[in-house]
């Protein structure tokens, strides 16, 4: 019969606690730079969140950027941002910043534009996004993401105790910070796209942290005598092959839809990809450790009713 | 944990059958699948506006315009009002109505009860709560009378306008022909147009926008001179639509004025006598009675006709209109007077919509992206079921298999529910992929750390289950949170990835709960295993 590969070595014992250490140092350290980079580099907004007209055009021949900026800035609607658009060569995304004047203006644009562009020249998308409207796309997304982090604060404070909730969070605060920091040093087109990268993060994220918190319960149930410390590198290392081949099998989906998936989702997979990372790293690296710092309340969750599962007898070699 | 009893093994078992048959009209041909949904509740999967290309428009209710033509009809009718009861007086515009200083104070009680006629309620249509909107309200302090825009009034109007709105767009986007437009109400004061297969909706949002408000307006006395002359107080200036740089003056009182609305029918057709293209109407009875007492009365002078602020023509009235029905003449072409014609019919918007956000795939794109999401969902399969198989072998397998039918189930469910699939969501598809896989890991690791501690096989696999299966509902739960909020706050492709996304958790848990389960029970009633392959 077939043995499958372990590909995470029974029994680790890392210890996880004590690495923990430079963790923090390097998850404060990143989350400063994350910080710094967002105060002086910013994000890249897109027209979702800043306004204005994205046109992604297929010219017949090998597209020429100067040429078609020049045309483009002709028209006096501001600069306008030209960037190639897949590897063809013949696909151009260009981006035109919001027109003064209201909404009624922003139209114009694109009538100018396909104007001056001619023939020859077809248009594979145009998004037309008034300055209201993407006001409030912004003010959205904000409240979007911290409705789903207050949304999970108040799920894990009522299945565990306020230290597992406050722990979740701050390691969420961690993985979105770090994950903006991202976008600012890659200088990615933000748009809601990220947004629903990042909320799917922020899910992928608590699942990991979940997981691990799940089994910290267990073993503080069943194992009353062991220091906290312990208890949580015993867990962390439980669950170690889960989180690891989890991350596994979600980045080969993501990867293979950043390759294949077409120009439209790269951000997003982008986005996703990182967040993957970021999250794994925190649910074994930062999470349970901040849980040690805060200190559990062990009365309360050893006298709660559970199911532990019955202790083994001996251990299979 | 791997005791199902009969009936539980016949539902299961029939929720995959269902899924599967849910799942098949996408596979299935063109012909097929239009019978199918034709006779069945079977249809193959939405395809989002990114995926199939078209246009969607955001319009919205130009609430400054409305205001200022509430204000402006509320001067005109405070003039006509005050000058047919002989009152003196001096009308002000403020940016929130309008003030009339009257002269003598010996007519301002008389001057308040004509003002008073003036705070008309809006009729808050059939289900009236019996609360009155009044646009203005009106408040005297001596010889000074105020009209203050009501905001309750506003909303009631502007609401009011959105739903009339919808039904105009409705008639006019069915009489134009192009199919499968969704038209929906979004939040106050918008509405989103939907327009499948549209590559260029500039013409269409020109028809659906264009308030196409017709007016026969009585023509001023005095005329200007230079465009730039200011027109007296009970006259607007309005461009000629043969030469807008041309201003033609017209009288703005109700009393002078027949509004479009009542128009009974519009046609378009061409002159008798210079076969010029024109546009026939005839007047509902409302509408007839008036315009045959303005042109009774107005016999030998001219009248313009103006469609959204700019006169189209202004003819002579030779003799009182009477019958109801007349013709719209102003050099047309063939396809101007036919899109007159449409929006004439369909009724004027009571208010101008602007569009505020409009996003358009070409075809092209659209089909580029379904053939990448394809292409990515398949190559994103296998590369887990390998690495499944690899990781777990035999149970690798059963994971395999309820991967399978897990995305069965998830593509059936949004079919059948008529669920949208965005190129996000695709996206949310194949990252259910690699997510769903999760519930088996959980569960297999669990399995195997039970074995290794001593325990049957059997007994392992029994532990297993229900230790993990704990854990599984509660990570897929939180997860679920998360979806949730983004289908809140989302629109259009980002919300087919919530969706996606959302089902996909949902099926997870169930084929984790229920399928694996069932799989894992057979091979350990048919294998008896001594020892767990793991």
């Amino acid at each position: 019969m077939y043995k499958p590969i372990r590909f995470i070595k029974d029994d680790t014992k890392v210890k996880f606690m004590l690495l923990s250490r430079y963790g923090y140092f390097a998850s404060g350290l990143a989350c400063l730079a994350a910080v710094l980079l967002f105060v002086f580099v910013g994000l890249n907004y897109g027209v979702d969140f800043k306004g204005g007209t994205v046109f992604v055009i297929r010219t017949e021949q090998a597209a020429n950027l100067d040429e078609l900026r020049s045309k483009i800035n002709g028209l006096g609607f501001g600069d306008a941002e030209l960037q190639e658009f897949g590897t063809g060569g013949r696909e151009v995304l260009i981006r035109l910043p919001t027109v003064e004047g209201g909404e009624d203006v922003q139209r114009v644009v694109q009538d100018k534009v396909k104007q001056v562009l001619g023939t020859g020249v077809e248009y594979l998308s145009i998004d037309v996004v008034g300055p209201k409207v993407s006001g409030e796309l912004a003010q959205q997304s904000i409240l979007a993401v911290l409705i789903a982090i207050i949304g999970i604060l108040i799920y894990i404070w009522f299945r565990f105790e306020w230290q597992f909730a406050i722990a979740t969070v701050m390691s969420l605060l961690h993985d979105v910070l770090l994950t903006i920091g991202f976008f600012c040093l890659i200088g990615i087109d933000f748009n809601l796209q990220i947004i629903a990268a990042i909320l799917t993060i922020v899910g992928y994220s608590l699942n990991d942290t979940v997981v691990v918190f799940d089994r910290i319960r267990e073993y503080l149930r069943k194992y009353k005598q062991m220091p906290l410390a312990d208890l949580i590198d015993f867990s962390i290392n439980s669950v170690l092959p889960r989180t690891l081949l989890t991350a596994v099998t979600t980045l080969l989906a993501l990867i293979a839809l950043y390759i294949f998936g077409g120009e439209v989702l790269k951000g997003f997979t982008l986005a996703m990809i990182w967040g993957v990372l970021i999250a794994t790293y925190s649910s074994i690296f930062s999470a349970a450790s901040l849980l040690a710092l805060l200190g559990v309340n062990r009365d309360a969750i050893q006298t709660s009713p559970a199911k532990p599962a019955k202790t083994a007898a001996a251990a299979r070699p | 944990m791997l005791y199902f009893s009969r009936w539980k093994v016949i539902a299961i078992l029939l929720s995959v059958l269902a899924g599967i048959l849910f799942a098949l009209p996408n596979v299935l041909p063109k012909d097929i699948q239009e019978t199918l949904r034709a006779h069945t509740i079977l249809r193959p999967v939405t395809l989002g506006l990114d995926l199939q290309g078209g246009s969607n428009v955001l319009m919205e209710v130009d609430r400054k315009e409305l205001v200022n033509t509430l204000i402006v009809q509320q001067m005109g009718d405070v003039r006509a009002a005050l000058r047919t009861a002989r009152i003196a007086y001096k009308l002000n515009r403020t940016p929130s109505g309008v003030t009339v200083q009257i002269t003598e104070a010996a007519d301002a009680d008389k001057a308040n009860d004509v003002l008073k006629g003036l705070t008309q309620p809006i009729d808050t249509g059939l289900f009236g709560t019996g609360v009155a909107n009044h646009i203005f309200t009106l408040d005297r302090s001596g010889q000074q009378f105020t009209f203050t825009f009501s905001d309750a009034g506003l909303e009631a109007r502007v609401s009011r306008a959105v739903e009339q709105s919808l039904r105009i767009i409705e008639n006019r986007v069915n009489g134009s022909g192009i199919s499968e437009v969704s038209i929906q109400r979004q939040g106050k004061d918008r509405i989103v147009i939907q327009l499948p297969g549209v590559g260029d909706p500039d013409q269409v949002v020109k028809m659906i926008g264009q308030t196409a408000k017709l007016t026969f307006q009585l023509v001023c006395e005095s005329q200007p001179v230079a465009a730039t002359d200011n027109p007296p107080p009970e006259c607007a200036a309005f461009p000629m639509k043969e030469d807008a740089k041309r201003m033609m003056w017209v009288q703005t009182s109700s009393a002078a004025t027949v509004d479009g609305a009542d128009l009974n029918d519009a046609q378009s057709g061409f002159d008798s006598r210079t076969n010029e293209p024109i546009v026939n109407f005839r007047f509902n009875q409302k509408g007839a009675l008036r315009f045959g007492k303005l042109t009774a009365d107005n016999v030998g002078k001219p009248f313009a006709i103006v469609l959204d602020q700019q006169v189209i023509s202004a003819p002579r009235i030779n003799d009182a209109i009477l019958g109801g029905s007349g013709q719209i003449s102003g050099n047309f072409t063939v396809e101007e007077a036919n899109a007159l014609a449409v929006v004439l019919r369909s009724g004027a918007l009571p208010a101008r919509l602007i569009p505020v956000e409009q996003r358009t795939v070409g075809p092209s794109l659209g089909s580029d992206s379904i053939h990448a999401g394809a292409v990515s969902a398949v190559i994103a399969l296998i590369a887990v079921m390998i690495f499944m198989l690899i990781a777990y072998g035999l149970f690798g397998i059963f994971a395999n298999v309820a991967l399978v039918v897990n995305l069965i189930l998830l593509i059936g469910i949004m079919s059948v529910f008529g669920f949208t699939l965005t190129l996000p969501g695709i996206a949310g598809i194949v990252l259910t992929m690699g997510i769903a896989v999760d519930s088996n890991v959980l569960v297999y690791e669990r399995i195997r750390e039970e074995w290794r501690h001593g325990r049957t096989a059997l007994n392992a696999i029994e532990t297993g289950f229900r230790a993990a299966l704990a854990t599984v509902l509660d990570s897929n739960f939180t997860a679920l949170i998360a979806a949730v909020v983004l289908f809140g706050v989302g629109s259009g492709p980002v919300r087919g990835f919530a969706i996606a996304h959302a089902i996909g958790i949902l099926t997870t848990l169930f084929t984790a709960f229920t399928f694996t389960r069932l799989i894992v029970s057979w091979w350990v009633r048919t294998a008896k295993p001594k020892e767990v392959p793991l």
